[in-house]
């Protein structure tokens, strides 16, 4: 095959497009910018993190079933750590939303990356919901009971049946983590490509 | 040359770099967090209330479940007269002219009197007196079944649990306190949980059903008020005991408590659509001329590159 025909295969095709993007360096930088020298990036990577301890802790408790951790001292140790796992994540994800708000972090084409961290907030808003209402308990009967009010009035309670124990875990075990995993993929390597927006210049200096 | 607009467009940036290890950083920052996750779920655990069933509800407080089940018969009940998605109860909510749940419709059908007090006592086996009662039920016209259900009713004022039975003052109610009864002593005995959850086969995870009969009743929401769990009380953002909940909801909970939604007939509707319009209002910050320069006009940013706007 000549090499003309294998620069205009798919896959070729791909490879540089990705590649042209988003070199190894942008992957895996070991240099970064100076003005990146606060405190509030740390919060990104918290939520990161947090949210593969979440993703780990959830992967424990599905192993013997959502009733386990009632019968269970180490089940209820496990699903502790998976409730203060999640209240680090939105911890750390609202900082880090408000410190990107804050820094117009949407500026230099990068909309697109403001754009998939406010909808991965969101799935994660009714991800953790979903867990609260599949927890075989009285905090599960309450609060769905509560929130059944609100959704059905908006006519989503016709395809999102709250008190059904059985849709509500699959959306909180597959669906809900399966977008919020991917859409924090993409949002990462958004950033990565786009880089970490620079300070507004517009800023007179600081007189000493 | 396009023009540079401050809130949309980034500046070029030429200044230095600094050394920045991304893999070390991710280690440290799993192992600090997981640290941390580790010493608050030692420290404080997690709440497991164990949930509450027909059978601890009509135990506790039987005169709640038999005034709950007549109150499914005389059509009282939340359930009863809630309309979309489960019956044709109400019109629902409205948001402005639109009833939302009403233009989806019944697409969870719940019948209470049916569901939740005929075809369970239907389901007992050998207990003549009910099978008697049942089939005067069925007979009766619905004018009857009116009658008798309006007579127990303005007696129910007076109803007492005496020697393990349900006792209303009232005569020419028909059925209606066999029905009664049967159904708390089936609700006793905990074959109620059972018929109202194996309503769709041999398995089910719908829970439908008994949570919407377990809602309907004083009894659950004593409990939730002393678990400072009622709307009025920032209602579902809470958990059991001290423990922080879903902290995140707290705008979404915030609109409960203030006029004129505290006391709106429509305030879910309502509450959501303003969450709704938020939701999107951040989405669409960097859109939107005027939110998109708050960042610049308030300044924060001042404090958090105060390192680089010193070394200019």
């Amino acid at each position: 095959m000549s090499s003309p025909d294998i620069e205009r295969q798919w896959t070729t095709r791909l490879r540089h497009r990705v590649t042209g993007h988003l070199p190894p360096e942008k992957v895996l930088p070991d240099t970064q910018p100076a003005y990146v020298a606060s405190w509030i990036y740390v919060f990104g990577v918290t939520t990161m993190v947090a949210l593969s301890m979440v993703i780990l802790t959830g992967f424990v408790l599905a192993i013997r079933g959502p009733l386990w951790w009632h019968t269970s001292g180490v089940g209820h140790y496990v699903n502790s750590l998976h409730l203060w796992s999640v209240e680090v994540f939105f911890f750390a994800m609202v900082i880090h939303l408000w410190g990107k708000f804050f820094m117009a972090a949407w500026r230099g084409r990068r909309a697109l990356t403001w754009v998939t961290g406010v909808v991965t907030f969101l799935t994660s808003i009714a991800a953790a919901f979903t867990g609260y209402v599949s927890q075989t308990n009285f905090d599960s009967q309450w609060i769905s009971t509560q929130a059944k009010d609100g959704i059905n009035a908006t006519g989503a309670g016709s395809i999102f049946n709250v008190l059904n124990l059985g849709q509500m875990l699959m959306w909180h075990i597959v669906l809900l983590p399966l977008v919020a995993v991917i859409l924090t993929a993409v949002h990462v390597v958004l950033v990565r490509v786009r880089g970490v927006v620079p300070p507004f210049e517009d800023a007179p200096p600081e007189k000493p | 040359m396009k023009r540079f607009r401050p809130d949309v467009d980034a500046p070029e940036y030429h200044g230095p770099y600094a050394p920045y290890d991304i893999i070390k950083e991710g280690t440290i920052a799993f192992l600090v967090v997981a640290i941390l996750v580790v010493a608050l779920a030692t420290l404080f655990g997690s709440p497991d209330e164990q949930a509450v069933t027909i059978r601890t509800w009509s135990n506790a407080d039987p005169i709640d479940f038999a005034t709950t089940a007549l109150g499914e018969l005389n059509g009282t009940t939340i359930t009863a007269h809630y309309g979309a998605p489960y019956n044709h109860g109400s019109l629902g909510q409205e948001l402005g002219p639109l009833h939302l749940a009403n233009l989806v419709g019944v697409t969870i059908p719940v019948n209470p009197i049916q569901d939740f007090i005929i075809a369970p006592l239907s389901s007992v086996p050998n207990d003549h007196p009910l099978r008697v009662a049942l089939a005067q039920w069925h007979a009766a016209p619905r004018a009857e079944r009116a009658t008798w259900v309006a007579r127990y009713t303005r007696a129910a004022a007076h109803m007492t649990w005496s020697n393990g039975h349900i006792v209303v003052p009232a005569t020419r109610t028909g059925p209606l306190g066999v029905m009664i009864n049967s159904l708390t002593q089936m609700a006793r005995s905990g074959a109620l949980d059972q018929a109202l959850v194996t309503g769709h086969g041999f398995y089910t995870t719908d829970y439908t059903k008994p949570l919407l009969f377990v809602a309907d009743g004083t009894y659950f929401a004593n409990l939730a008020k002393h678990q400072h769990l009622l709307g009025a009380q920032w209602g579902m953002m809470n958990e059991t005991d001290s423990y922080p909940g879903q902290a995140w909801l707290w705008l979404y909970t915030f609109w409960y408590q203030v006029p004129p939604f505290s006391s709106s007939p429509n305030a879910d509707v309502q509450v959501w659509a303003i969450m709704m319009l938020a939701s999107l209002l951040l989405l669409l910050v960097p859109f939107i001329p005027g939110l998109r320069s708050i960042p610049r006009k308030v300044r924060v940013y001042r404090v958090i590159w105060r390192e680089h706007y010193r070394s200019l």
